[in-house]
């Protein structure tokens, strides 16, 4: 039990200095740390959001909703293939209870019509699944239904889309270090430090930015378009400022998509408005719109509300426009930022946020730190009164048990949060209690009598399997908070289950070495314990 | 130099004849807290019935205008808000838990916070807000899930452990004390009103383990001694076990309470509830371990023979069962 061969010693010697030397970038000041040759490591332990400041915000897109736009753009991508379909004639296509349906004039145009949509569909899914089923039903009527995987593989490509568009936006807004993750299938997890203004990254986050020019529509008798009724080929939208509703013409518009640019500006009576770029194709069609309605007007609709709707009062032919509406500078600044960076495919909502201010992420990490030195002074204190040298012993492997929970977590990158500052705290607790378990017992066998080497090879084997069944324990208890906690407290269980590991180590391994170097060298027989 | 020593050496403390009104203590407790949490209900946070909290600090002023703010974040139509003072007097929490009705709704916390804090910076424009915490319906839920099953799923995992490692009787001991520690918390959560979110349960699950840890050192002191002294009055052998282990028991919940009292006191206020939870536990854990864990192997009749290979033993299946090996 106390033999330590010379190269096991070397061994363990050498893996408490690695251990140690990769805690001391995250202690020692970051400018010295810097100014060190590139060989030394430099990875330092990250502070979590609830220590740094920072916001946490969870996204969820709505499926249902992405759902129906995948309806929507089958239909428009089927009337648009039927209609260059020879010598098919199809009815009107309706889209309810969750699938695209429309007839054919008689079943000689059924093959035709099978052809032009069947080429619409792609594989799906590792089955070899189609993304739509299609199936002839009454020998003329077609529908079409998104299979399962269709429907998954949809999402997920707009999920990818929209956490795309959301790196961009928050990369414009020029924070630091975001971590931006998609989670689940409908969830995106946006964390951004230190952050001056946690409200403008939420309302940037939450805009879809899906801005279209459509022309209204003067012929939908406007009782209708107060009470949201559109007569056929129109559209019905609310004014963003809740002055009532606006009729456009659903199609000859031009979409949002076709923009390079975007910046926020001021009108010549120096209000704040947004400047937009379109792209050639898009100029042009612009030029074309804005040409053959001069002195009608055409609504600006950002999100389906129509944020104004001005009349042109000449043609606009080189390929910028100025958004007006109800802007503030702030929301002029942040609709350009959204315009720039693409419009969402999919509505997102805020479902969790959790944001720290700076200064209380400051004060957190001074009032933990000073508990956490306060205590473990404390208990170093508690154990050299009580158990003398090996106290001691006890003590600097409790040291070295933190500095290497310290190196270990800024070896792997992982995060310390406050609740982790707490993780640290109690690994002093279960450190230190292995090291009372064993000195008990090392006392205990003296009293029987024994002599001093049996009695600390005794004391250590006894000990070791009460350490080795309570921290087992522990460690089971710390796997599944980490499994089922989330944010901060996931943090305290990766300290838990990293200290767990480090204490064993130091607490019965390290001291034991110790012990068995002191008890070589100095023979002793009496053991003041 | 004259080493510190807590417990004399050969304390014989007679545990076991306060067992039965210690049981009987244990079990009204366990009664009123069930009791408490029944009518007076948990103070649950906006992690688990989703909601918003936030954090204030009116900056320019010596103290918050705490019914100012009740009335005018009260006027915004969600119901009343709970105002407490955190930290310096002019630091306040503002808590507002979602409406029935719009528990369902996605966006629906995301709105309500941002209508409270609009209102609070227009009124008050020095006001600094220095923490926004705010949890839709569908997340507090999925929290409330997620802890409820951790809860459960570590005590049946630690249980199935203690079986395997050392006797079932030891399992349903081990299993009983943590049901006995957990359940007084949530009382005195019950009681107290305290917050209680999710760093409560990681709070009780390191309870869980400490508490699992104290009974441990005991049980395998039991298990040591049931093999040493075969002959000896069960009775006995508890109190001697208890006696043995008293000094690393007082030792270790010492330093524990140590450390937990300085981050009482000095440590953040965002963790109180945390570390209040967390002392309560170390030292019902370790009254537990004593008087709870260790009477009710007298009840599942652990005796030597628990220990005896028992294929020794007619009828019984022929296993070693000795649990371990060293």
């Amino acid at each position: 039990m106390l033999d330590f061969t010379q190269p096991r010693r070397i061994f363990l010697t050498l893996l408490l200095i690695v251990g140690v030397v990769l805690a001391l970038p995250s202690l020692l000041p970051s400018k010295f740390v810097a100014s060190l040759p590139d060989f030394v490591p430099k990875q330092t332990i990250n502070l979590g959001l609830d220590l740094a400041g920072g916001s946490h915000i969870l996204l969820e897109a709505d499926p249902v909703q992405v759902r129906e736009q995948q309806l929507e753009k089958m239909e428009e991508n089927v009337r648009a293939s039927l209609r260059d379909a020879d010598g098919v004639d199809y009815g009107e296509i309706s889209r309810t209870g969750g699938r695209l349906s429309f007839t054919v004039a008689d079943q000689s145009q059924v093959d035709a019509a099978r052809e032009a949509v069947q080429g619409l569909t792609t594989g799906a899914g590792l089955t070899g699944q189609r993304d739509w089923t299609i199936r002839v039903v009454d020998g003329t009527r077609f529908q079409m239904t998104p299979s399962e995987a269709g429907i998954a593989r949809n999402l997920d490509d707009a999920m990818a889309t929209a956490t795309d568009v959301i790196r961009r936006r928050i990369d414009e807004l020029g924070t630091r270090e975001p971590t931006i993750i998609r989670q689940g299938e409908d969830r995106i997890v946006v964390q951004v430090p230190g952050l001056d203004n946690p409200q403008a990254l939420k309302e940037l986050l939450g805009q879809t930015a899906k801005l279209d020019f459509k022309m209204v529509d003067y012929e939908n008798p406007p009782e209708d378009t107060q009470a949201g009724r559109a007569r056929i080929g129109s559209q019905v939208f609310p004014m963003d400022d809740g002055t009532g509703n606006i009729a456009v013409r659903r199609l000859g518009g031009i979409s949002g998509d076709s923009l390079t640019g975007a910046q926020q500006s001021y009108d010549q009576d120096n209000r704040p408005v947004v400047t937009i770029q379109f792209d050639t194709p898009g100029g042009k069609r612009f030029a074309k719109l804005t040409q053959d309605n001069v002195q009608k007007q055409f609504a600006i609709i950002l999100d389906d509300k129509v944020l104004s709707a001005p009349v042109i009062q000449e043609p606009i032919l080189g390929g910028s426009s100025q958004i007006s509406g109800n802007f503030t500078v702030d929301t002029a600044n942040n609709l350009a930022i959204a315009l720039r960076s693409g419009a969402l495919p999919i509505d997102l909502k805020i479902v969790e946020e959790r944001t720290v201010g700076p200064d209380l992420g400051a004060d957190s990490i001074r009032s933990g730190g000073i508990a956490a030195a306060v205590a473990t002074f404390a208990v170093l204190a508690f154990m050299a009164l009580t158990y003398g040298r090996f106290g001691l012993y006890a003590n600097a492997a409790l040291i070295i048990n933190l500095l290497l929970i310290l190196g270990i977590m800024s070896l792997f990158g992982a995060t310390l949060t406050l609740p982790g500052i707490a993780g640290f705290v109690l690994t002093v607790g279960s450190a230190v209690d292995a090291n009372v378990l064993i000195n008990e017992r090392i006392r205990e066998e003296q009293r029987r009598g024994r002599r001093v080497i049996q009695s600390i090879e005794v004391g250590y084997k006894e000990a070791s399997r009460a350490i080795f069944d309570a921290n087992l324990t522990n460690v089971i208890a710390a796997v599944l908070l980490f499994l089922f906690g989330s944010g901060p407290i996931r943090g305290f269980a990766v300290v838990l289950v990293i200290g767990i590991i480090t204490s064993v180590f130091t607490a019965v391994t390290i001291t034991r070495m110790w012990v068995a170097g002191w008890v070589r060298r100095n023979r002793p027989t009496e053991l003041h314990i | 130099m004259k080493l510190l020593k807590l417990v004399p050496d050969n304390t014989n403390i007679d545990f076991m004849k306060w067992r039965k009104p210690a049981v009987g203590l244990s079990v009204l407790l366990m009664i009123l807290s069930i009791v408490l949490v029944a009518t007076r209900g948990l103070n649950f946070g906006v992690d688990f019935v989703g909601g918003q909290m936030i954090r204030v600090t009116f900056v320019d002023s010596q103290e918050a205008p705490v019914s100012e703010l009740r009335d005018s974040v009260g006027a915004l139509g969600y119901g009343s808000p709970t105002i407490q003072r955190f930290g310096q007097p002019n630091e306040v929490s503002i808590r507002m838990r979602l409406p029935k009705e719009a528990e369902g709704e996605t966006g629906a916390a995301a709105a309500m916070t941002k209508s409270i804090v609009s209102s609070i910076q227009a009124e008050y424009p020095k006001a600094r807000v220095d923490g926004v915490d705010s949890v839709s319906g569908k997340v507090s839920d999925e929290l409330f899930q997620k802890g409820t099953i951790a809860l459960l799923a570590a005590m049946v995992a630690i249980a199935i452990y203690i079986w395997v490692r050392f006797e079932w009787q030891f399992g349903v001991g081990a299993l009983a004390a943590l049901f006995h520690d957990v359940t007084l918390t949530f009382g005195f959560f019950a009681l107290t009103q305290l917050e209680f979110d999710l760093n409560i349960i990681a709070a009780l699950l390191t309870i869980i383990g400490y508490s699992l840890n104290d009974t441990i050192v005991v049980y395998d002191r039991i298990r040591e001694n049931l093999k040493k002294y075969r002959k000896m009055e069960i009775g006995q052998l508890l109190n001697l076990s208890v006696n043995e282990t008293l000094s690393r028991t007082v030792m270790t919940s010492l330093t524990m309470v140590i450390v937990l009292v300085a981050m009482l006191l000095l440590g953040p206020d965002t963790i109180f509830g945390f570390t209040a939870a967390m002392t309560l536990g170390i030292v019902v854990g370790t009254y537990s371990s004593i008087y709870w864990g260790a009477p009710i192997l007298v009840w599942l009749k652990v005796g030597p023979d628990s220990f005896v290979p028992l294929d020794a033993k007619p009828g019984a299946p022929g296993k070693d069962r000795e649990g371990y090996t060293s």
